[in-house]
């Protein structure tokens, strides 16, 4: 019952998102309150149904109830529960549900909280959101419906695929998800004011506190991702340029982008059609994303899915959505009011770069994870484009971004002073030079370009700490009258501090893992010691444990350095029966930033086991970064600002007047 | 500034910033891109010792020999050449014998494959898809290499659709 209910339940929601999707329209035409307030009954059902509809699934799950495909194929009763759970979005059918979910949700927000929107943007926005939601939901019900019963029950599963077992898949894919699917609310904005033909400073305000949500998702998901990737693949490797990922960093930079382009236009009313553009893309690159993943064209990692049909009807959708959105760009943008000029170094100016650069990079990326697959389609012959693509070209272009990043804030709106910036960025110039210099020759004869890097590094976190004490006075007012100033300050101004400042952390994480890291292979016996960066590690034995539902061998290390004992490490190899499939949990300690990872291999004849231990300096600052970012986008979200209602716009009366 | 100049020079800045792109990626695109070839292929191509590709294929049956200090060797086949294989390393968890194998790495003077990488995949019964299309265009493919889950499992032939 509970199956026929969910697919029911969406069903249901399929025809909510038809109505919603042309009624709204329809009424906005008319001019007809009551028509265009359907959108929002609409809007917030849906999310009722697919809720139900998800709700189902997880029951379904959760009561291992082996007579749905969805669950025999993914499930196992004796799996934990938590497992259970997140094994609902850890197949190809349950994690387009949770999409269309996170979908609806956002749907459901802006229905409920649009109050303040003006009746025929939110009209025409809801009906956007539900033109992707009806597709998805078609994709769902005709090529991937979870809820199919099996004829014959079997009376066990067949497992969720172990390396998905893991507390980091409970949290990635959700996250994930919603910076995805959130930027659908840039999206449906920027269609709705194309439609409209109408756009103002208004808009923006709307538009900067939703991308900012689904941009701090983005970026904590991403982030999450990439940790998990480091402890469970077992290789200690956080990034691995793999489509897949590529697939999650491109939305990142062109929402990153959006994000300050979005602040432009918010405070002067300038790169209005950019912004439009730059919604449209962000989510675009979100949904090519979601196929590159989905339809399981890559030969990647992650490639669940193998179906041709379901690649060729996500494919379609994509063609619909980009082209369509982009041709009604190509036709309706010019008819949107340009505004605001500014001096070419100025804060505008600045954040013209920060997007130029940003864009550019993501094309780059682009090219990358596209071109083998072009390639292959027109010549049938098989390339792949690895880590040193990206290397050579996507950090030469972060290297001018980083290294404007301090200069932006210090600028002026409409016209700065770029000496003055310079100027008052001496401070932060000589850290880092002196930064630059206590690591070279502290490596002296080593590596030549990392201590630029981290020199560039610390000048990001050093500049973004100039701008506030700039700002507060520090030192040159008394300290209290700083503290009141530092306390007076807009949310959003230690946004930007901590955003800016997490960029450097991350980066002198990166540098630190990638050129000192050091390593240690072999084949160890029990009482064998390796030495790897200072510790001493002795595997004291091997042995045997059952897990709920595996079997593992639990190595234990005693780790040591000048003699003292400093910790115990146990890394396992777990067995999974069902799948017969075999998992390496890495086991890691931590000293600061840095990390001792220890990871296992094969047994051989003689009783020797085959470790990979591995010591990286500073490696947790590279989510350290991200995270301190996504506080900083958080500070902003709470700015005062934001969060008062956007102030009607000039025109809020140009329904009444008559039709153009 | 008249408005003009200023667009000109933002035009000018960003085809500037475009072009050095354009520089980077083409650059990239001749240094770092590796070619998939098989066996067979490796045998008709002549490829010379020293030259990066990825070496894709089925690991062969009892090919497999460990050797002091973390040293395999295999041999990969593809059903019409095969290709003896040298590594120093750990395999990944899902490396078998009789299953697909992508390794990379280059030729050395002997004819033997040097890896310094063998891509390790999620799932058990994920063949490389390079490695499957490879397989099938020599017509070497057996279904039950790849053989998604419900395809090999009867209970869900029953599937009410």
């Amino acid at each position: 019952m509970i199956a026929e209910s969910g697919h029911y339940a969406l069903v249901l929601a399929l025809g909510l998102a038809l109505i919603q999707s042309i009624v709204p329209i329809v009424g906005a035409r008319w001019r007809d309150a009551a028509l265009m307030n359907v959108a929002r009954s609409t809007a917030l059902a849906q999310l009722l149904f697919v809720a139900a509809s998800f709700a189902a699934l997880v029951t379904l799950h959760v009561t291992s109830d082996f007579s749905v495909a969805n669950v025999y194929e993914n499930s196992h009763s004796l799996k934990p529960l938590l497992y259970k759970i997140t094994g609902v979005w850890g197949n190809h059918e349950g994690s387009m549900l949770l999409w269309v979910s996170i979908l609806a949700l956002f749907g459901g927000l802006v229905a409920a909280f649009g109050n303040n929107l003006p009746l025929s943007l939110r009209a025409h926005v809801l009906a956007v959101q539900a033109w992707v939601a009806s597709a998805f939901y078609l994709f769902i019900l005709i090529t991937s419906n979870p809820f199919l019963r099996i004829a014959n029950p079997p009376l066990e599963g067949r497992d969720l695929n172990p390396v998905l077992q893991d507390i980091g898949l409970a949290v990635h894919p959700p996250m994930l998800y919603l910076g995805y699917v959130g930027f659908s609310i840039s999206f449906s904005f920027a269609v709705a004011a194309l439609l409209e033909g109408r756009i103002d400073a208004a808009w923006a305000r709307w538009v900067r506190p939703w991308t900012l949500m689904a941009w701090i998702f983005l970026t904590l998901g991403i982030a999450m991702g990439s940790y998990w990737a480091y402890y469970e693949l077992g290789w200690g490797g956080w990034w691995f340029w793999d489509p897949v990922e590529n697939a999650s960093l491109m939305p990142w930079l062109a929402g990153t982008a959006l994000l300050h382009s979005a602040l432009v236009m918010e405070k002067r009313n300038a790169l209005k059609v950019w912004t439009v553009l730059l919604s449209i893309l962000t989510f675009s690159l979100s949904l090519l994303g979601t196929f590159l993943v989905r339809s399981g064209v890559l030969t990647s990692v992650h490639a669940f899915a193998t179906d041709p049909t379901r690649g060729v009807f996500i494919l379609l959708i994509l063609f619909v959505f980009i082209g369509g959105s982009l041709s009604l760009y190509a036709w309706r943008a010019p008819a949107l009011k340009q505004g605001g000029l500014f001096a070419p170094i100025s804060r505008e100016g600045a954040l013209v770069l920060n997007n130029l650069l940003l864009t550019t990079a993501c094309a780059t990326v682009f090219i990358g994870t596209l071109y083998p697959l072009a390639l292959e389609v027109l010549t049938g012959e098989k390339i792949s484009v690895g880590a040193p693509f990206f290397n050579f070209t996507f950090a030469p272009l972060f290297v001018p971004l980083l290294l404007a990043v301090p200069f932006g804030p210090l600028l002026a709106w409409k016209r700065g002073d770029l000496l003055g910036a310079a100027q008052r960025l001496m401070v932060a110039g000589i850290v880092a030079l002196v930064a630059m210099a206590l690591v070279l020759a502290w490596t002296y004869g080593g590596a030549t370009l990392a201590p630029l890097a981290i020199g560039l590094a610390v000048f990001v976190i050093m500049g973004a700490l100039c701008d506030l004490a700039e700002r507060i006075a520090l030192f040159r007012i008394p300290l209290s009258l700083s503290l009141r100033r530092a306390r007076g300050l807009p949310r959003a101004t230690w946004g930007t501090a901590f955003a800016h400042a997490g960029l450097g952390v991350a980066l002198i994480g990166i540098v630190c893992e990638t050129t000192w890291n050091s390593e240690y292979i072999g084949a160890m016996k029990p009482d064998d010691v390796a030495r790897v960066a200072g510790y001493q590690l002795r595997l004291d034995g091997l042995n045997p444990r059952q897990g709920p539902n595996f079997r593992e061998m639990v190595a234990q290390f005693t780790v040591t350095r000048d003699g003292e004992k400093v910790s115990v490490m146990t890394p396992s190899k777990r067995n999974f029966t069902t799948r017969g499939a075999s998992t390496t949990e890495a086991a890691l300690m931590t000293r600061g930033a840095s990390q001792l990872y220890i990871s296992l291999g094969d047994t051989s004849a003689d009783g020797a086991i085959a470790v990979r231990i591995y010591h990286k300096p500073l490696v947790l600052m590279i989510w350290w970064g991200p995270v301190l970012m996504a506080f900083g986008g958080m500070l902003s979200l709470s700015d005062r600002r934001l969060r008062v209602g956007a102030p009607k716009p000039a025109k809020a009366a140009r329904a009444l007047q008559a039709a153009e | 500034m008249t408005r003009k100049q200023r667009r000109l020079t933002l035009i000018g800045c960003a085809l500037v910033v475009l072009a050095i792109a354009a520089g980077l990626v083409l650059n990239a695109l001749r240094d770092s891109i590796v070619f998939f070839s098989t066996p067979s292929m490796v045998a008709e191509k002549h490829l010379g010792p020293g030259k990066r590709f990825r070496l894709g294929g089925l690991v062969e049956q009892g090919s497999l020999k460990r050797g002091d200090n973390l040293a395999v060797t295999f041999t990969v086949d593809d059903g019409g050449a095969t290709l003896p294989v040298a590594y120093k390393g750990i395999l990944p968890d899902l490396f078998r014998e009789g299953q697909g194998v992508v390794a990379e790495g280059a030729l050395d003077a002997s004819g033997v494959f040097r890896a310094d990488t063998v891509l390790a995949k999620h799932d058990e019964t994920y063949m490389p898809k390079d490695v499957a299309d490879a397989l099938k265009k020599q017509g070497h493919w057996k279904d039950d290499y790849g053989a998604k889950p419900s395809a090999s499992a009867a209970p869900t032939q029953g599937a009410v659709r």
